[in-house]
């Protein structure tokens, strides 16, 4: 762990960030707390069933700077439906405009770094937003990121518009020749009545080990209206902490979707903080793992004012030696009444050395609410099991069926079509589902 | 077709069929009646594969072949057919695609090519007519919402699919009103073409004026107490199930 608090330690001090402003203090803050607190061990209880420590005591590179991938690395790994998309690559955490593809008009979507976006028209949103989440996670980890957070992306949605190309964000560690630590940091503001869709994957190319350590912070206005689908399916080289903070700042729905499908250790933090009454939220989550993968998700909803509703939703799908973790949290403040706040985790395993820990939790300070949560863990249903075979179908693909459709729900709310099918391809190969 | 020879048959450490014997040619319709806890759904369960029962003597041979050495999908394949009870929901499975997935397991089995879609909708349009149910309802979650009646009439659908030698009705009246059991009975009739045989189990007599069985049994304390023709199932309503307690010997209680 010192090797790690070297290598950020020394990284700040020559790469200094020489502007001033929130950009400068959150820098700032960021090494001081992340000298103080280091990376969280298992006796943190946010990180009691994820040991990222033993994950980080590596020797890692973070050479932002490295550009030896080339248009043609990133055609490689291009989503599907690309075509009619926005693509912003990242490499080893930071934006790569000569590698990316802008289709939107600037009218409709500005892509500029943070640094200036902390100068301009936007200076007042960068200034009330960024590093926001620093209050629901004040640990080393976010602190880390906070400490390079000027690296970062802005991108702000113009009032008015829907984004017509949706935005896949493509996070790419290059790991061809050693190993990448990355912490790619972005600020997304959608503006009054606008809507947007967002893809983001992360990916390494090589065999070297590579860490992401992802913030991303969205703000949405009133009417806003947004679509974010996460994707994660890399080798088990490949671990990362990835932190999706929104803050519904007016009336406005958010959707949410994220896809765990392969890797190493895999943190999820995903916040939805609900500041203006009737705002509305739903989170879904689907993962679908196998071998030595660990897969967290620990969710956050603080409902502010009244009147809101979310939803959530997780499945897992739990293989071999896989671990799933589900830690979800809903607060409910004393202005919040009238919340409606429901949570769900259902978990199937499929292997005796497959292991999940699910943890519910609910803080209420409102009195007149409406809250549910529920967790299950079990194996296939042997009744629904029995039927299908009894009609002819074989015990494998009875299985493949019934989990295919346990995965399907959760695939069914993503709204991009090519995205949706791009997953159900991995899904259902991955279960020997052929129909 | 079906020879059933000694059959016995437990669940955990409680013996339910305690030697059952009987014989199912081609196109015979067999009605087992019986009062609750006789042991006629147990015998639908076993004969289909279920795993909660454990087979402890007899044995029974399909179609020429011993039954339990196959799987429940080989015994389907084989042309065995069990109409659940109680048939299970399936949520995120539609019927459509479900059935499709059985036909075409079935013809792999036998060696046959996969249908292709407009053979298959053509099967289908042809099937859903003869059990007068809707696309819109085989679009849907298997039996996921489905009314008591909606459910019988699907298995019914299933079963003109995957056309079976032997179907099992595992009491399809429960649950049903006049007019659905009017209709399954009716769908049912429509399947019987003198080489499909079918055993039809049953509590009350009321099914059976609309099948009508070549020979009806009588399971009571896990053994076939008595057979007959038709008319037997005709006493039997008339009398009630008390009337085999007192022929076997037995106090009936007030």
């Amino acid at each position: 762990m010192s090797e790690l608090k070297e290598l950020i330690q020394n990284k700040y001090n020559n790469e200094a960030f020489d502007g001033n402003g929130s950009l400068q203090s959150l820098s700032q803050k960021g090494i001081q707390l992340f000298n103080d607190q280091g990376i969280p061990t298992v006796k943190h209880e946010e990180w009691k069933y994820t040991r990222i420590a033993n994950v980080l005591n590596k020797d890692f590179s973070y050479a932002v700077n490295a550009t030896a991938v080339t248009k043609a690395d990133v055609d490689d790994v291009r989503l599907p439906g690309n075509e009619s998309a926005n693509e912003l690559v990242f490499i080893n955490g930071i934006y790569h405009a000569e590698l990316s593809t802008v289709r939107s008009s600037a009218d409709e979507l500005v892509i500029v770094p943070l640094s200036e976006a902390a100068k301009g028209e936007y200076k007042a949103v960068v200034d009330a937003n960024l590093g926001h989440s620093a209050n629901y996670h004040p640990d080393g980890i976010n602190a880390m990121n906070n400490a390079f957070a000027y690296q970062g992306l802005f991108v702000a949605v113009k009032k008015n518009k829907t984004v017509e190309h949706p935005l896949y964000c493509y996070y790419i560690n290059d790991a061809r020749s050693n190993s990448v630590l990355s912490q790619p940091r972005t600020l997304i503001h959608v503006g009054v009545n606008a809507e947007v869709f967002l893809v983001e994957e992360e990916i390494t190319i090589g065999s070297s080990d590579s860490f992401t350590n992802r913030v991303s912070e969205i703000i949405v206005e009133e009417n806003a209206n947004v679509h974010i689908y996460k994707i994660q399916n890399e080798d088990s080289h490949s671990s990362c902490v990835k932190t999706t903070h929104v803050r519904q700042v007016g009336v406005s729905k958010v959707n949410s979707v994220t896809l765990t499908l392969n890797g190493g250790t895999i943190r999820n933090n995903l916040n939805f903080i609900l500041e203006a009454p009737g705002c509305e939220s739903h989170m879904y989550g689907l993962y679908c793992v196998k071998g030595e993968t660990h897969v967290d998700n620990h969710t956050i909803v603080d409902n502010v004012m009244p009147n809101s509703f979310s939803n959530e939703l997780y499945k897992g799908i739990i293989d071999e030696n896989a671990t799933g973790v589900f830690n979800g949290k809903i607060f409910v403040r004393q202005d919040a009444q009238k919340t409606n706040a429901y949570q769900s985790n259902k978990n199937v395993l499929l292997s005796d050395t497959a292991n999940v820990n699910t943890k519910p939790q609910l803080e209420i300070f409102a009195d007149d609410v409406k809250c549910s949560h529920g967790c299950t863990v079990g194996r296939l249903d042997e009744e629904a099991l029995f039927y299908l075979r009894a009609r002819g179908v074989g015990e494998k693909a009875a299985k493949a069926l019934l989990l295919h459709a346990f995965a399907g729900e959760i695939l069914d709310k993503i709204e991009l079509e090519p995205i949706r099918k791009y997953a159900d391809v991995i899904i259902s190969e991955r279960l020997g589902f052929e129909f | 077709m079906l020879s059933i020879k000694n059959l016995q048959a437990r669940i955990e450490e409680k013996e339910i069929l305690k030697g059952i014997n009987l014989d199912i040619k081609p196109g015979e319709v067999h009605a087992i009646m019986g009062p609750n806890g006789s042991g006629k759904s147990t015998l639908a369960s076993v004969l289909a594969g279920r795993a909660d029962y454990e087979v402890t003597g007899g044995e029974v041979e399909f179609n020429g072949k011993n039954l339990f050495e196959l799987s429940p999908e080989d015994r389907s394949r084989e042309g065995l057919f069990l109409a659940f009870q109680y048939p299970v929901e399936i949520p995120g499975v539609s019927t459509t695609n479900f059935i499709k997935t059985a036909v075409n397991e079935i013809r792999k089995y036998r060696g046959e090519e996969p249908m292709d879609a407009v053979q298959f909708l053509k099967k289908m349009k042809e099937k859903m007519k003869l059990v007068e149910i809707d696309q819109s309802l085989l679009s849907r979650s298997l039996n996921e919402g489905f009314s008591g009646g909606e459910k019988k009439r699907n298995e019914i659908f299933q079963m003109a699919m995957l056309e079976p030698t032997l179907a099992i009705l595992d009491e399809t009246d429960s649950g049903l009103d006049i007019d659905a059991l009017r209709i399954v009975a009716e769908g049912v009739n429509k399947l019987r073409d003198g080489n499909r045989s079918f055993l039809v189990i049953t509590h009350y007599q009321r099914l059976l004026d609309y099948i009508v069985p070549d020979h009806v049994h009588v399971l009571y304390k896990g053994r076939i107490v008595k057979s007959g023709g038709k008319e037997l199932a005709l006493e039997l309503e008339e009398r009630g199930y008390d009337f085999i307690k007192e022929e076997l010997g037995e106090s009936v209680e007030a």
